[in-house]
């Protein structure tokens, strides 16, 4: 891991002059595949199932992307990386998305030099603690242990929390998240703290008896996730944010995978804009003019995404649906 | 010829020289490119992450970077330091086992030996933290083998000696008994070695390093009082606690560095022609006198050298903390780095220590080693 970060640091020192000459867009397609920075491991946002095929919320939009690009989502290649690697990986060009639960904050868009194209889960930092210590708040966690993952959002969050708050705990700060959640559930924690979705899918994937944890009412934080490009590639940042938009919007035109087909020839203006029946918005971008078409056909729409991967773990769409049924997504007009 | 090979000197040093200004130069372009921040101003800055320990240095999230930086650097050279020192025991006594008359007592320590240096470290560091974490039971039912003393998955609760200003003096007079003992050592080997006679020095030397302090502890009164770690709310306050990540680190380290070192003992007391041994023996030199005038002093020369290198591989082999969750130098500027995004920086930062801690450690086995060298032999 530490191996990774010094490559990427020695990479950064020796790529031969600025890397604005060649735009990211232009090397993907001679490339032929999307290079996408993963979670290691977190189920329901990317996590390889028992073929080894990577799956989730975060993934598809990885998928997404390569649909949009090359009209097949099948052209991406992942990277699993550790929350302390991934910036690192993005930046020496390692990747060309980083698309694993990433916390949009003013210091990551400025000086990491990053880009975040949007929201795909709106997030918050809550605690999760076994039911037999008998808490029922975050204010009673005073001198405990807490497990947590170095180099998040969610480290800087804890310490300011019980700071303000006035309470002592002690840090046990493992990288691999696998390692940290092992930590939690032998005991070694009282606490294992992260985004409220990263419990939910722990609980659901890793615990042996899921009723035994508890997640606590207290959401600490704010955590819009979404994926990332390097600053300074405007179009690539189109191409991708559009592909994610590309997915919400359809949700909110009731556009999915199975009915698409049949709204090639709808006479629905704004439809036929989006399927490219009309218009040239795939110039635009530069891609071809059925790009949204081949997103919702192969990825599907956002809300298809989010029921076949968080839904069964026991996540509710909550403030994640769209803005017509109370939620906060929401996709600027393609047109 | 003399000017070609000057030429040739010259030339190879401008290329180096120009390799750096390029990689430097290079990197600074990129980044900027990038709009990545870079420069060393950060440290200054509020770290705003807590540390699992810091001792001797206060810590909270509110101070800076460097000072975490200050403190991962402070529990490296803790678990190096006492790492180093319960390694050499432990090789030492391994090495000498395996030379040992005693046929079971040499195949034990063969085993030891060929297990422990052909398993990765990180497997066993792994394996320690696991058998830790997933035997020992919560603190609310921890085990109390001794009264004070409790064993639990949150490391080992021990009572500690509550300060007292008698302390102080306490440390003062073993620090003058052991000078004291250092300058009678001295005193006798020169007598002995003008008149022949010799001096109980072991006896008077240990009475004097523990005498002095015994005196001064009984002249305050005794003043003798435990801090008793006990359970409060999740965890034990109070008293010493030795956290399962430092048991880990610290034991994996030993474990596998005295494999090393007692293979390295092993050859160096082999070393020694045998010779010596019997012109020893027919000297009428009892066996525990050859062996600390005649047979240690040449092994040393063999066992330093590579005894250096297992030494800087303790110290290196330090940053696995990072894979068990201990809060070392490498973690802490990890976790800089990703706050902060100045990966090189934060590569720099962990260069720059660790080649002087090495480098350090180096330049005092050379001077020691120099010191018990041959006189006169080439270095």
């Amino acid at each position: 891991m530490k191996a990774r970060i010094a490559i990427a640091a020695a990479a950064a020192a020796l790529a031969s002059g600025p890397l604005h000459a060649q735009s990211t867009l232009d090397a993907v397609k001679s490339r032929g595949y999307v290079q996408c920075g993963v979670n290691t491991g977190l189920a329901g946002f990317s996590q390889p199932d028992s073929r080894g095929v990577w799956k989730g919320l975060d993934v598809d939009s990885c998928r997404a992307v390569a649909a949009a690009v090359f009209g097949d989502h099948s052209k991406v290649r992942y990277t699993p990386l550790t929350a302390q690697q991934r910036f690192t990986a993005l930046q020496s060009g390692e990747v060309d998305i980083l698309s694993r639960n990433t916390t949009w904050t003013i210091t990551r868009d400025t000086s990491l030099g990053l880009n975040f194209v949007g929201v795909t889960y709106y997030d918050g930092q809550g605690f999760m603690v076994p039911k037999k210590l008998n808490i029922k708040s975050a204010k009673q966690l005073n001198g405990a242990t807490i497990c947590v993952q170095p180099g998040t959002t969610t480290e800087l969050n804890l310490a300011d929390y019980f700071r303000a708050n006035r309470m002592s705990f002690k840090p046990v700060v493992i990288e691999k998240l696998e390692e940290v959640t092992n930590a939690y559930f032998s005991g070694r924690c009282d606490v294992f703290t992260t985004d409220v979705s990263g419990l939910v899918s722990t609980r659901g994937s890793r615990a042996q008896n899921p009723a035994d944890h508890i997640i606590l009412p207290e959401v600490i934080s704010k955590e819009p996730l979404g994926p990332v490009v390097r600053h300074g590639d405007d179009r690539w940042f189109d191409v991708v944010k559009w592909a994610v938009f590309a997915m919400l919007e359809a949700e909110e035109m009731g556009l999915t995978s199975k009915n698409i087909d049949q709204n090639l020839t709808s006479t629905n203006p704004a439809i036929q804009r989006f399927v490219g029946a009309t218009g040239d918005i795939g110039k635009m971008l530069a891609l071809d003019n059925r790009w949204a078409y081949n997103v919702v056909k192969q990825v599907g729409n956002y809300g298809e995404s989010f029921e076949a991967n968080l839904t069964p773990l026991g996540f509710e769409r909550g403030i994640n649906n769209l803005w017509t049924k109370g939620g906060l997504m929401y996709a600027p007009p393609v047109r | 010829m003399r000017a070609r090979a000057a030429a040739l000197q010259l030339a190879l040093v401008a290329a180096v020289l120009f390799v750096f200004w390029y990689v430097a130069s290079n990197t600074a372009q990129n980044l900027e490119a990038r709009k990545i921040a870079s420069g060393f101003a950060f440290l200054a800055r509020e770290a705003g992450f807590e540390i699992g320990e810091a001792p001797f240095l206060a810590y909270s999230a509110a101070d800076s970077y460097a000072r975490a930086i200050l403190v991962g650097l402070i529990n490296t050279f803790r678990v190096a330091l006492i790492g180093i020192v319960l390694a050499t025991m432990l090789g030492t006594l391994l090495g000498l086992a395996r030379l040992s008359r005693n046929w079971l007592l040499a195949k034990l320590a063969a085993l030891y030996v060929e297990v422990m240096r052909n398993v990765p470290l990180l497997v066993q560091l792994f394996f320690l933290y696991a058998v830790i974490t997933e035997n020992f039971p919560g603190p609310r039912d921890a085990l109390s083998p001794l009264p004070g003393v409790f064993l639990s998955n949150r490391g080992i609760a021990l009572p500690l000696l509550a300060p007292h200003a008698a302390h102080a003096w306490i440390g003062a007079a073993l620090a003058a008994g052991a000078v004291l003992a250092w300058l009678l050592a001295r005193w006798a080997r020169r007598r002995q070695a003008l008149t022949g006679q010799p001096f109980p020095v072991f006896a008077a030397g240990a009475a004097l390093v523990l005498g002095l302090p015994l005196a001064v502890f009984l002249a305050a009164g005794a003043p003798f009082a435990l801090a008793w770690p006990e359970l409060q709310g999740f965890n034990f306050a109070g008293g010493a606690n030795l956290t399962p990540e430092f048991a880990t680190l610290l034991g994996g380290l030993t474990l596998y560095t005295a494999a090393f070192i007692a293979e390295i003992v092993r050859a160096g007391v082999q070393a020694v022609d045998r010779g010596q041994f019997e012109a020893a023996y027919s000297l009428g030199l009892p066996r525990r006198r050859t062996m600390r005038l005649v047979i240690l002093p040449q092994a040393l020369r063999v066992i330093i050298p590579p005894l250096t290198s297992q030494y800087l591989n303790l110290t290196k082999n330090s940053s696995l903390a990072v894979a068990i969750g201990y809060p070392d130098l490498v973690s802490i500027a990890n976790t800089t780095m990703n706050q902060t995004g100045q990966a090189i920086e934060g590569i720099a930062i962990i260069m720059a220590v660790y080649l002087t801690i090495s480098l350090s450690i180096s330049a005092l086995m050379n001077w020691y080693n120099r010191r018990i060298a041959l006189k006169g032999a080439r270095a």
